[in-house]
This record gives C-alpha cells, structure tokens and sequence, in this order.
C-alpha cells in the first residue's frame, strides 16, 4: 500500500508521492539526478562538502516526526519529493472556479499559467544557492555555518519540489524546463536567473541575513500564495515546503538580530551612546546601526520588486483561475472572487505620491506586497526591542516603498526613504546615508573572518539564546573536513 | 484557592513569527495578532504537534498558574512572565509531566528530598510529555540483553528504537511503557514509568534509541512484559517525562551518586553523557551502588571498564561476606563524602528503592555534623539550589 505520510526510500529519491510506481517520472527524475549532484559539487567549496553538518532532513510530513537532525555530508544530503498530505474534498478557494473539487491535474485552459509559475518559483531556489556559495569560507560560527548549509540544502529541495512538478505534470516542456533551471546561474552574463533580486550578490554575511529576513520572505508569501492554488499538488507541495521556509526567516531575523545585540553590547562596553559615533564602533569590530539601517534599505527594496507591478493583470488572471490565492486566502472572510471589489494601491499623480482605488482582482500583487510589508515591519519591531533593551537611542525603519524601486510605478523616480520627491542632486547627495557605499561593504567585509572553534562567535555577532535541536553552546554543528 | 494548572506559552523573545504552529495546530489553539503568536488555555489539548515544527524553540513553554493567562495577556507580553511560587506540592505546581497521573507518580518518587525539587543551574531544558495515553509513541525493541547472572534476579537491558519519531531525551527522564491489555474494568493499564539508561544522544551515539534498565518483579505486570519483549516488537511509549533529576551541562560539576539495583539506569545514562561530553576533564563523579552481589548488580561487567578519573566506583554487596550497603559504604568513605558536601559544585543523585533513604539520610547526617554542618539544613539548601534529587520508588 501506499504510504503517504512517511518517506519511501525505496528508489535513490525518498519521496511520499509512489514514485517508485510511477516508472515514467522516476526514470525522468533519476536522468535529472546526475546533473543536479554535479551543479551542487561544482558550487560549495570541497572543504564543506565532505564536512559532516548536523542538518535536519523531512523525513515525513507528519507534523510530529517530520524531520530528523544527524550529521550529513551535504552531497549525500537526501533530497526528497514530499507533498503535504492530500485533503480529501479539498475546494478551489478563489477566482470564478472557487468551491469547486481542487483539481488533481493540470486544467488544459491553465496550463502555461502553472508552469510559468512553478518555474519562477523553481528558479529562485538554487539562484540563492549560487548567491551563497561562498560565505562558508567566512562563517562566524559552526552555528552559523550549520544555519547556512541547511539554507542551502532546503533551497536545494525545493528545487526538486518544483521540478518533481514539471516531471509528472508538464511531459517534455516540463522536462526542458526543468533542464534550464541547473542551466540558468545567478549573475550569470548570458543565462541569469530570472528574478533580479536573485542575480545580486551575497558577499558577507550581513547580506546573507539580511536576504533571509527580506527576500526569502518573500519567497514565504509567493509560497503562501500558491499553497491556496486550486492545482492541489502544488498546494501540497508549497505547504511542506513552507514548514521548512520557517527556518529560513529564523536565521535571518536571528542573524540581524544577534548582529544588532553584538554592536549595542560593545557599545555599552565602550561607554558610546552615539549610534553616529561610526569610527570608534567599528573599531571594536561590530558593524554600526546607522550602516546596519543602509542594508534593511537595500535588501528590503530590492524584495519588494520582486512583487512585480501594483497593477498587473497576469496576477489578475491566475486568481481568477483559482492558480494563485491571496496570503491566507481560506480565512479571509470575503467572496473569494473580487470581481466587484476595490483595493488601495500606491501611485503618482503629478509628482505627488496618492492611494488610488483599482478593482481588486488587479491588485492581488499589491495586496500580498502589502502583507509582507506588515509581516516584515515586525521582525523590524522586535531588532528595535533589543537596541531599546540595551538603552541605546536609535530605531531601525522599513523605508518608504517609493524608495529605491526598480519595478512598478516607482521606478527610477527619485524618492527618498521617507518617501519625498527630491530633486536628482538632493538624491545624489542622500544615496550615500540610505543606501550602503563600497566603503561600507569593505569594512564589512573586513569583519568577515571565519570562526570554526565550537561555541565561539566572531567579534560582530552574538551567540544566540537557544541551540539548534536544543543543542548546548558548545556543540560542534559542523565537524570541518581538514584536507 | 482553585487547583493550578499547567498553560502552554510561547516566548515571545524567541518566537520569529512565522505561525508555522498555527498552521499545524489541528484544533486552532494557536493565534496571533500584530505583536505576539499565542495559545489559547481553553482550547489547549497538549497534542504537542506544534512542537517540533517550530524551528527557534520558542514553542516548548510552560508555566503552572492557578489563573490562565488570557489572550489579551500574551499579546501584550515583551518577555515571558517567571514562573509564579504557587506552593510546595510538587504533583500540582511542578513541571516534571503534563499529566496528572504521571505528575503523581514522580512527586511520589522525588518525596524524600525532603521538599520540591528543581533542576540543576546548568541542566538542558528538557521535553515533557511528548506522548500521551490517548497519542503514544510506538519504539521497536532492538535488543534485549540480560544484564545480572542470577536467574532469581533478573535484570534487563532493553533498547528501544523510535525511527522517524522525534524522542528528545535528557539523562535522568523517565519514559512510560504501556502494558498490553486491559484491567479488570476494561480500560486499558496505565503507563509504568522505566527510567533511561543511555545518553541523550542514544544508546548509540546519534541514533534515534535508548535505552532502559529493567527489572522482572514476580507478579509485575508491565515488567514481565518488558523483560520477554523480542528484537522487533513494537511498544507503545509515552513520555519523556521529568524535569529535575537532571545532569548539569557544567563539566566542574562534582556528581554524588548513590544507587541500588535498577536506580543504577540514571547513573549509567549521567556516566556515559560525561564520558561522550568531556571525558575525564571534569569535576568527577562518585558512585556509591549496592547489590545483593556481584552477579546481581547491573552492568557489573562495562562497569568494570570506565576509568577512575571519570567516574570513582564504590560497589557495595549485602550477601557477599560481610553485609555492607551503602551508606556503610559511605561511612567508610567518610572523607570523600565529607569533602563533596563541602562543595558548593556538588550535586547529590540517589535513585533505588524507597528502603534505601533512611540509611543515606543518616550517614548524611553523621558525616555533615562531623564537619559541623547541620544535614537537613544542607540539603534543603542543595535541594534549592538544584544540587539535590532524590527518585525512589
């Protein structure tokens, strides 16, 4: 019998989906197989792959015993097919299908829609891999490294999530598709990924956090809005997956943190309370709030063109297809079709920012923008408390969205944070307090020096208040292969 | 005053707000609003499927209140509130279960400390009641291995594998076993509680068991069960449960152990965590345990084979020549005993049968007073300061 709930092993790919009945898909997948491996050796310096991590791996996808920590080399990590498990009588909840049966497989008239869309979703995943391949050689901590490492092979999954999609549902353009996806590389002159913000670099760890803070959060809300799909195996597969997004927005929100606790501790230390008193904090070795502000601006705009344009009629249209839903779109109390609704978006009417009322159905993209911002501006709260804590007078803010825009009506237009208009000189003049200068990037850059004794952090960070797996402080997350 | 009961919190200084816990929540306990994500009291059935899906730790909170904190309440929490003193009853104000049988079972076992015990300074934060009567566990039997050389006293090794299931164990918990079967009124038993013998990185290291150290009793329902399960029988588990006789994490601890028969089981799990965690660089371990004999005394064998540094044996026989136990043993060790009472880095562990306390509790006495320290005003104070525990049955 089918076991769906926990991992079959029985094929080289663990799976709850019966691939080893599914000789079609298996075999599609098993041809794949090779050129992944190949990818993820060619991308993690050697050293760290035949280190053994201390990485968790979902195991099943019963909420109690769904993942199970042990020591891993990375290549050998089992990288699975699991789909959350199937709701019986499960209803399409949105758009002008919504209350009929979830479909099983792909409705003909959607079809482009869904892959286009499985295949955005399934380029991000090892863009950030790509993006991060390096930061091991830097890590601040075993702890740390362990963290990025199960980033890393998660985001890996996911990969095969989607492309476990493309395989059974898509037949040969699924399958090319899926070829592109190792084809494609993040920064890459001829073939980048297709997202812009996947295409910037990672270079220190700070921006590492910072991208699991903002921009794998959006990834979290593009997950959360295809879990609401109607086509229920992608639903399936993006509630598993969004079990082990968690962690990712955990490192980030962490990660800034514990960066955050370092330099008001060493601030206190010191006797500073300037929080502008830039040279002395950073002789001590911690980055300051002020550059730590420039990051939250960069990273977080840079994520917030990755929700495309506040009007858009593609969004449009795969909520009305029941493809895509809103963030919680089943406890939303309303019609779930919009066709008579307004929603608020952000504009420009002569130079001067408005809320303009658009038909709803148009501003799905906009609405979900505007859910993250909520659920990113309280993470922004909590890194306050800590500055607050240690009694230091300075707030980080989320700038205004106008700011530093790339995509939508924003683009290009001279805002700054706090949402002005300004002329190009005052911009140009302001770029360098809002947004981070090389000579901020070198100097951190210069922090990141690698700290690999179990239970000890580099000078710019805390450790953090609980353990992994409720590990004690000083347990070796990572045992480094010495070569 | 109406009786207390125990609330399931999350820290909010921990918690990312992801609501991966309210998602999973089949029962919709679980909420939030722009601030905090918290459990609603009234709805809390202690599934505990939020438990391991939550990927900071800050789900595995509790506190013991005699008023529930309402909603309104968490939301508005920076921090999590201490855990108030609500009285010295350990059944009903302490955290060692979530169930009031199990909660009896061990305030009973903790009794002779003499007052309400609390975990060591240093200890890991342990899980408790994972597992229910109503939502057990199911291990497989991976061995069972007799551990004494006298079939009127037998003694069994039985290691337990939880496969994919989470059993996140501390040295020093207990876990229950469910009989098979039901009593004379047609319910089925209650879960007997063994208390584990290996490390919490399992028997073996990194594997996902344990193990447990039993005893056949004559008419013992669950232990005869236990001591004929086969490799490959599956056992219904509920647990872990205990959360003060635990070992401190600070290798400078100095560990007292005094045991009899199967209270040997914590001994070898606190043993086997230093040798696996520090080896002998630490502030040592003393053991006192007795046996009727050699052949009767469990794990006389590997016993053998730990070495001094780590872990100073005194074995004690009361059928073997002249009948010595333990506090004779104690006694005759006078100075050692008395310099660790000395020591504010001591911590005391005594496990075995209920007859055993009164003769510790005196060489206790007599050793304390012979370097003018009064004995019950020690242990209390021990026994605050986590360095205290006592498990009998």
């Amino acid at each position: 019998m089918l076991d769906l709930i926990n991992v079959s092993y029985d094929t080289q790919i663990p799976n709850n989906v019966g691939l080893s009945s599914d000789k079609k898909v298996l075999k599609a997948l098993e041809r794949w197989h090779p050129g992944y491996i190949n990818w993820w050796n060619d991308l993690i310096p050697q050293n760290f792959q035949e280190s053994m991590v201390y990485l968790r791996t979902a195991v099943s996808v019963d909420p109690k015993g769904w993942a199970k920590f042990d020591y891993v080399k990375m290549p050998e990590y089992r990288w699975g097919v699991l789909l959350a498990p199937q709701v019986e009588d499960r209803r399409i909840p949105c758009g002008e299908h919504a209350g009929e049966l979830a479909w099983q497989e792909v409705p003909g008239e959607y079809r482009n829609m869904l892959k286009r869309l499985i295949v955005i979703q399934g380029d991000t995943e090892p863009g950030s891999v790509e993006q991060q391949r390096f930061l091991g050689l830097t890590a601040p901590s075993l702890y740390d490294m362990r963290n990025l490492f199960q980033v890393n092979v998660e985001e890996g999954r996911h990969l095969w999530a989607m492309v476990y999609l493309l395989f059974k549902y898509f037949g040969k353009d699924g399958r090319e598709e899926a070829d592109d996806l190792l084809r494609r590389s993040s920064g890459s002159e001829e073939a980048p990924r297709m997202l812009g913000a996947f295409n910037e670099e990672t270079p220190d760890w700070l921006s590492f956090f910072m991208f699991t803070y903002f921009t794998d959060r959006d990834g979290k809300m593009q997950l959360e809005s295809l879990a609401q799909s109607g086509f229920d195996p992608l639903s399936r597969t993006c509630r598993f997956m969004l079990t082990e997004e968690a962690h990712h927005m955990f490192v980030g929100e962490t990660g800034v943190g514990r960066t955050i606790q370092a330099t008001v501790d060493a601030m206190n230390k010191a006797g500073i309370t300037d929080p502008y008193d830039t040279d002395k904090i950073r002789n001590m070795g911690v980055i300051d709030l002020p550059t730590i502000q420039k990051k939250l601006n960069l990273h977080y705009t840079l994520s917030l063109d990755l929700f495309g344009q506040e009007v858009s009629t593609n969004a449009a249209n795969a909520f009305n297809a029941g493809i895509k839903g809103r963030y919680m779109e089943t406890r939303i109390q309303d019609d779930h079709r919009l066709q008579n609704d307004t929603y608020k978006v952000l504009d420009i009417e002569n130079g001067v920012l408005i809320e303009r009322e658009v038909p709803a159905l148009t501003a799905i993209n906009m609405r979900l923008r505007d859910d993250y911002v909520r659920d990113a501006a309280g993470g922004v709260g909590r890194w306050n408390k800590i500055i607050e804590k240690a009694g230091i007078e300075f707030e980080l803010k989320l700038p205004h969205q106008a700011f530093n825009r790339k995509i939508g009506v924003f683009a290009g237009k001279n805002f700054d944070p706090d949402g002005n208009l300004v002329s190009g000189e005052d911009y140009d003049k302001g770029i360098t307090q809002w947004l981070p200068t090389h000579a901020d990037g070198d100097f951190i850059t210069s922090l990141m020096k690698p700290c690999f004794e179990p239970g000890k952090y580099a000078s710019w960070i805390a450790a953090p208040k609980v353990g992994i797996d409720n590990k004690p402080g000083d347990f070796e997350y990572v045992k480094l292969h010495m070569a | 005053m109406t009786k207390p009961i125990k609330q399931h919190l999350i820290d909010p200084e921990i918690c990312i707000r992801c609501y991966t816990c309210e998602m999973t929540c089949p029962i919709e306990a679980i909420t939030h609003n722009d601030d905090n994500v918290v459990v609603d009291a009234d709805k809390c059935n202690f599934c505990m499927d939020c438990i391991p899906v939550c990927p900071t730790g800050s789900i595995d909170e509790w506190r013991v209140v005699s008023e529930p904190y309402s909603l309104d309440e968490q939301f508005a929490w920076d921090e999590l509130p201490e855990q108030q003193d609500l009285g010295s009853s350990e059944a009903e104000t302490g955290l060692e279960a979530l169930d009031e049988a199990m909660a009896h079972l061990l305030a009973e076992a903790h009794a002779g400390a003499g007052g309400k015990a609390k975990a060591p300074a240093s200890a890991a934060k342990p899980s408790i009641n994972l597992y229910t009567l109503g939502k057990p566990a199911t291990a497989k039997v991976q061995g069972n291995y007799r551990l004494t050389d006298d079939p009127e006293h037998d003694v069994r090794h039985i290691i337990l594998d939880f496969g994919g299931l989470p059993m996140p164990v501390l040295e020093g918990q207990s876990i229950g076993i469910i009989p098979p079967g039901t009593d004379a009124n047609g319910q089925p038993h209650l879960p007997r509680l063994y208390s584990i013998s290996s490390p919490r990185d399992g028997e073996r290291p990194n594997y996902n068991n344990l193990s447990l150290t039993v005893k056949r009793e004559a008419q013992g329902l669950c232990s005869n069960y236990v001591c004929d399960l086969k490799p490959g029988d599956e056992v219904q588990i509920t647990g872990p449960f205990g959360a003060t006789f635990l070992i401190p994490d600070d290798p400078d601890a100095r560990l007292l152990m005094i045991c009899t028969g199967t209270g040997s089981a914590p001994m070898r799990a606190f043993t086997m965590r230093r040798q696996r965690s520090v080896g002998g660089k630490s502030g040592g371990m003393t053991m006192f345990f007795g046996a009727r004999g050699e052949k009767q005394l469990p794990y006389f064998g590997p016993l053998k084979k730990v070495p001094k540094d780590l872990l100073d044996q005194n074995l004690v026989y009361s059928r073997e020549g002249a009948q010595h136990y333990v506090q004779d043993a104690m006694r005759d060790e006078e100075d050692k005993v008395a310099d660790l009472l000395a020591d504010p880095k001591t911590h005391i562990y005594i496990c075995g049968l209920r007859g055993m306390e009164e003769g510790v509790e005196l060489a206790f006495t007599n050793i304390a007073e012979s370097i003018g320290l009064q004995w019950t005003a020690l242990r209390d104070t021990m026994r605050d300061e986590g360095r205290y525990h006592v498990e009998t049955y």
